[in-house]
């Protein structure tokens, strides 16, 4: 009776533990779209429902349409709030040459400037760094924590 | 940097009969290193101790540097010291042959020193103990805290002799220090010798710095920093300390290199998302824009003659390696195999290109002609990228990183050194972690 019990609780935690996992596979699946990462975990936020960064496919610095949402998003606040001056900072990921990425961040964040100058956003009020590889948001390496960080991000000046 | 003053007062050698002499052949790998004795250099009993260093010890201390170097060439075998049965000093005057080659020495290397008056005066012979004769023989006069550069040019010395190429031991090796987690690195420049030794950090870490390059001269690097936020290329005089900015670019300038006569910079200039090539000339200050594309285009180097520029460009849509006029006209794509290719550097002999190759998530680092014929990956590895000069093209050096786990836990980065002919890959030992190294000239030329 007694081992009956003990194998009847071996058998729960067994299948709670192939269910947790079997959703965390999912989860981080689910958090990308070809390898562009379309997750929050990362994601902070210039003010209520206004996210502050946009994420890219390997090599690429082309916008997705949810980049383009959150340009939009971005692009709506910085009207409202006409004395604001952010600065756009382009990221690479750990998968590549240092110079090209500080190239490939530079143009990522020159992507991001545009869609918002397009918005009506004054080109004065926006200034564009690279940091190529150098600053990971997600320091593992893996396919993840590299979509994660290949990222550009609005960030607040004043 | 103290210059060396050396006076080269005698070179008994005749090279009539280089022929009939040992020598090592450096173009294929070695698998058969050539077994060389390094007799401790004899100390002259006139020798008085200077500043902090002991004289009784330099006789020793000076023929383990230079085992130390041969080791590291993959291309000698230092016998071990226990075997040797003559005496230092009686070595040198004239060696017993067959004893040396009793222990199986094709080469003898024997010395004395003196240290006196605020001077170290070392003298070396080379032998052939097959042969029974003397290869070389120099002398050379120097301060006695010189004494570590002394053992590198005696390096040098020998594996000249031996092999028919420069040597480059009496080199040194700028990089950028790593420390602190990944995500908040401190990187400091950092400059030591080619075999670790003397190792100087160069700023303090405040602003992040990356890919140091060495002028020809040695003097003078140029390197990019993130002083005020603002990334630029900057000059660095090593002697002075003296930094100061690239020209007057209203944006971001990266990737700089210096022109074979030091005389200018080449570089990239990312503007409006657009990165291209541009030249300073570091004297008249006069900017050429060399490449005008909306593509990517970075990681410039001359060929040594400077007529040809090789660099990095998506331009095809990945990354891929040019080759142009250095007047920027001429352009030709010259890496068409699987994968991507990137930081192109053109060896100091001219004919080759080293790079990095990214292909199915694995990063090399190769070699080929340059025209783009003769592909060679050297070495695979999960990250690495970088690869210098050595100032005779036989070696590369570069850095590898680490796979790492959640939070960044088990990253690495590290100097590694190869030989083109793809064997002798070694840890280069560095007091942090390392990255982005860049190999001198010979500093006594």
């Amino acid at each position: 009776m007694k081992f009956n019990m003990n194998l009847k609780t071996i058998l729960l935690v067994l299948f709670a533990s192939i269910a947790l996992s079997a959703c965390a596979a999912k989860k981080s699946t689910g958090d990308l779209e070809g390898d562009v990462y379309t997750g929050k975990d990362t994601v902070e936020y210039l003010a209520k429902g206004v996210p502050d960064r946009i994420f890219f496919a390997t090599n690429k610095s082309k916008l997705t349409t949810r980049s383009r949402d959150t340009l939009r998003k971005q692009a709506t606040y910085l009207r409202k709030n006409k004395d604001l001056n952010v600065t756009i900072e382009g990221h690479a990921d750990e998968r590549g040459t240092r110079e090209y990425n500080l190239a490939l961040g530079e143009r990522r964040a020159n992507a991001a400037k545009d869609y918002l100058m397009t918005y009506g956003i004054s080109g004065k009020r926006i200034s564009v760094i690279s940091y190529g590889k150098e600053r990971p948001v997600n320091t593992a390496s893996t396919p993840l924590a590299w979509s994660q960080n290949r990222r550009s991000v609005t960030v607040k000046v004043n | 940097m103290k210059k060396i003053i050396i006076f080269f007062i005698y070179s008994l050698f005749s090279f009539e009969f280089a022929n009939a002499l040992i020598s090592v052949d450096i173009t294929r790998g070695n698998l058969d290193p050539l077994p060389i004795a390094v007799s401790p250099l004899h100390v002259d009993p006139k020798s008085v101790n200077y500043k902090d260093i002991k004289v009784k010890q330099l006789g020793e201390k000076i023929s383990k540097i230079v085992e130390t170097n041969f080791k590291n060439t993959g291309l000698f075998n230092p016998l071990k010291k226990d075997a040797f049965v003559q005496k230092p000093d009686i070595a040198h005057l004239k060696p017993r042959f067959e004893d040396w080659r009793l222990i199986k020495a094709q080469a003898l290397v024997t010395g004395k020193l003196l240290v006196k008056d605020e001077k170290l005066k070392v003298e070396f012979r080379l032998w052939d103990t097959t042969a029974s004769k003397e290869m070389i023989a120099l002398a050379f006069t120097t301060t006695p805290s010189n004494w570590r550069r002394v053992a590198h040019i005696i390096s040098d010395k020998i594996y000249e002799r031996l092999t028919g190429e420069e040597g480059y031991f009496d080199t040194r090796v700028i990089y950028v220090s790593e420390e602190g987690p990944k995500d908040r690195r401190i990187k400091k420049l950092a400059i030591m010798d080619q075999d670790g030794a003397n190792t100087k950090y160069l700023t303090l870490g405040n602003e992040l710095v990356l890919t140091p390059r060495f002028n020809p001269a040695n003097q003078l690097v140029t390197y990019l920093s993130y002083f005020r936020n603002l990334p630029r290329v900057y000059l660095l005089d090593i002697e002075t300390g003296m930094q100061e900015v690239v020209g007057n670019f209203p944006g971001m300038t990266f990737a700089p290199r210096f022109s074979p006569d030091g005389k200018k910079i080449i570089m990239s200039f990312a503007k409006d998302g657009n990165s291209d090539i541009y030249t300073m000339d570091l004297e008249s200050r006069i900017v050429e824009r060399i490449t005008e594309h909306s593509s990517i285009d970075t990681s410039p180097s001359f060929s040594p003659d400077g007529k040809f520029i090789c660099f990095n460009s998506d331009r095809s849509g990945l990354q891929q390696i040019y080759v142009m006029k250095s007047d920027g006209t001429n352009v030709k794509r010259i890496t068409f195999g699987k994968g991507l290719y990137g930081t192109p550097v053109w060896s100091p002999r001219g004919d080759l290109i080293a790079f990095t190759k990214v292909h199915k998530g694995r990063f090399y680092i190769g070699v080929m002609r340059t025209d783009g014929t003769g592909e060679r990956l050297l070495t695979e590895n999960f990250y690495q990228e970088a690869p210098s000069w050595s100032p005779n093209g036989r070696v590369l050096i570069f850095y590898r990183e680490t796979k790492s786990g959640e939070g960044g836990k088990g990253f690495t980065a590290k100097l590694w050194s190869i030989d083109i002919t793809g064997y002798n890959e070694r840890r280069i030992p560095t007091e942090t972690d390392a990255s982005d190294p860049s190999w001198s000239s010979l500093l006594s030329k």
